[in-house]
């Protein structure tokens, strides 16, 4: 369980996350929604180390996220950013293979050859597996990249707006993936979206922010309402029945 | 790797030419006694300028840097300069060649560090640290061409011989604190060597992947600043070299990791030195200098890499 109490964290003086509070359950899909500056990506580079926080604390498994060593963290909890930009060339296969830096610290063994094939084969990519990075689409590289953190085989997987670069239909198999992701292997799956509609129909549990607070966390039924919404995103917006579950219109 | 065994036969082949060409036998063991060392200290700068741009160009990310950036090369002249003036001028005769190695390794290795401590307290941003170094480059280098201004034509003479890179008159006692020193860096960095690769990756994703990003920088910009210190008090401004040595390992190695680009670019440079040495030596009898060799050289091959990156 990831535990986050009363965080905030300032940018140049200007507050970014202001007394942020919630659980991440284990082994669910939760997702952060929110307008643009809300402070979502911040958190989650907040609860992966990437950024120092100001104050409050953070509970990884059971233990405070300064008390981690980085390197055993390494082997908890994996993240992906939105830009990845890289000045050297590499192939797909050589990037999936630094997701087993934790374990091999370069010098990868049979264990580690075994998590990158299954990486390539769960994203798809063993077609492309020896093209350079720089030749791919960029959904691609995006997968790429993802099956770098799922070759990291971390408890924890923590991906800011995974969807972006991808169509529809890339779109859908990757949601489904972070969802066979937590059902089968018991991962915990943090994402940051912007459709709103996917975040309501695949994941277990959505926390909206704004302003650099949570204003609401529940599951996607309580969330997906319209005065819910408009709240949030400060305009209106439809919600209507499809099937069983809440479909939000905003065009 | 078949490339990297190319490279040590060339390095090799280039090494012994130094050392034997055009030998006199009569006075064989004088000769050769005297080439010793300055192969051992071309040897000892190649390492040192290689792996140091290599380091810097991952720290920094950027393949056009190299570590003179941060003014290496300017305080150097500067401290020269200011020795000249004032030993010379005033005290009447000039400094002793440790002294002066020892006192120019000291204010190098000093200053970079205070660059460096005064950059890591603040949050930590590595183009603040480059533009430091720019400014300071140029104020050092405005400073020396102020004395330079007031030096009398014997004092310039003299000056002049430490303006290049010369590994003609290289102190045995120098080069053995040099090795020493140098060795002793290889246990403070072995366990981090491998975390170069990682670092091409990026800040986000090498904190991700367990790399401590700040430690291991800090720790790589004590052993760069070290490093080029060390090569620059020793043979004179030479750190050019290593941009145009790594980018051509990057090239003729087609890899990213580090232990395969680190040990093709000493072994480039280790060739360009002694092949440029030789020609210094051997060819023009001591009447251009090897900067003027290896900026010919690496200026065609930089001109080449532009004109190939134009038509990619």
């Amino acid at each position: 369980m990831i535990k986050v109490r009363s965080l905030h964290k300032k940018y140049h003086g200007r507050a970014v996350v202001k007394d942020v509070s919630f659980d991440i359950q284990e082994g669910k899909v939760t997702s952060f929604i929110g307008p643009n500056g809300a402070g979502k990506s911040t958190v989650l580079s907040l609860m992966s180390r990437l950024i120092a926080l100001d104050s409050g604390t953070i509970e990884i498994a059971g233990k405070d996220i300064s008390a981690w060593h980085t390197t055993a963290l390494s082997k908890k909890l994996g993240i992906l950013k939105q830009s990845n930009d890289i000045h050297v060339r590499l192939t797909v296969q050589e990037l999936v293979a630094f997701g087993r830096f934790p374990y091999s610290q370069g010098r990868l063994n049979t264990e580690d050859h075994t998590a990158i094939a299954h990486a390539l084969d769960f994203m798809d990519l063993g077609a492309i597996a020896d093209r350079y990075l720089d030749e791919l689409s960029g959904g691609q590289k995006q997968r790429a990249y993802i099956a770098m953190i799922i070759a990291q085989e971390t408890d924890y997987i923590l991906l800011d707006e995974p969807l972006n670069n991808l169509d529809i239909k890339h779109s859908i198999q990757m949601m489904k993936m972070l969802n066979r992701l937590a059902l089968e292997k018991g991962k915990t799956i943090i994402v940051v979206l912007h459709d709103i509609n996917f975040s309501a129909s695949y994941s277990d549990y959505i926390i909206a922010m704004k302003d650099g607070r949570v204003i609401k966390e529940g599951i996607a039924k309580d969330i997906i309402q319209a005065d819910i919404l408009k709240s949030i995103y400060d305009i209106d917006l439809r919600v209507e029945s499809f099937g069983k579950c809440q479909v939000c219109l905003y065009h | 790797m078949k490339k990297i065994i190319i490279l040590a036969i060339i390095a090799m082949i280039l090494t012994l030419l130094y050392l034997f060409y055009g030998i006199d036998a009569e006075i064989f063991q004088y000769s050769f006694m005297k080439r010793l060392p300055q192969a051992i200290a071309i040897g000892v700068t190649a390492t040192a300028i290689a792996i140091a741009t290599l380091l810097f160009q991952t720290i920094t990310n950027n393949r056009i840097l190299t570590p003179s950036i941060l003014g290496f090369d300017a305080i150097y002249l500067f401290i020269q300069t200011i020795l000249v003036v004032f030993f010379t001028k005033f005290a009447g005769n000039f400094v002793n060649e440790t002294v002066n190695f020892i006192l120019s390794l000291v204010i190098m290795v000093g200053f970079s560090l205070l660059l460096f401590s005064s950059i890591f307290k603040e949050k930590y941003n590595i183009h603040t640290l480059l533009l430091v170094g720019i400014v300071f480059g140029t104020l050092f280098r405005s400073m020396t061409g102020f004395l330079l201004m007031i030096l009398d034509p014997n004092e310039f003479g003299l000056l002049q011989g430490r303006m290049f890179a010369s590994f003609n008159n290289i102190k045995t006692e120098l080069l053995l604190i040099v090795i020493v020193g140098f060795l002793l860096l290889i246990p403070f960095i072995y366990d981090e060597w491998k975390k170069m690769d990682v670092f091409l990756l990026g800040k986000d994703v090498a904190t991700n992947l367990g790399v401590d990003y700040q430690k291991t920088s800090k720790k790589f910009f004590i052993v760069i600043s070290i490093l080029i210190s060390a090569a620059t008090a020793l043979v004179g401004p030479l750190t050019f070299l290593g941009v145009i040595v790594v980018n051509l390992a990057y090239e003729i190695m087609q890899t990213y990791k580090h232990k395969y680009i680190g040990l093709a670019a000493v072994l480039i440079c280790v060739s360009a030195l002694m092949g440029g040495q030789l020609i210094v030596e051997r060819v023009f009898n001591f009447n251009i200098t090897l900067t003027v060799i290896i900026n010919l050289v690496g200026g065609i091959y930089f001109l080449t890499l532009l004109m190939k990156g134009r038509k990619a």
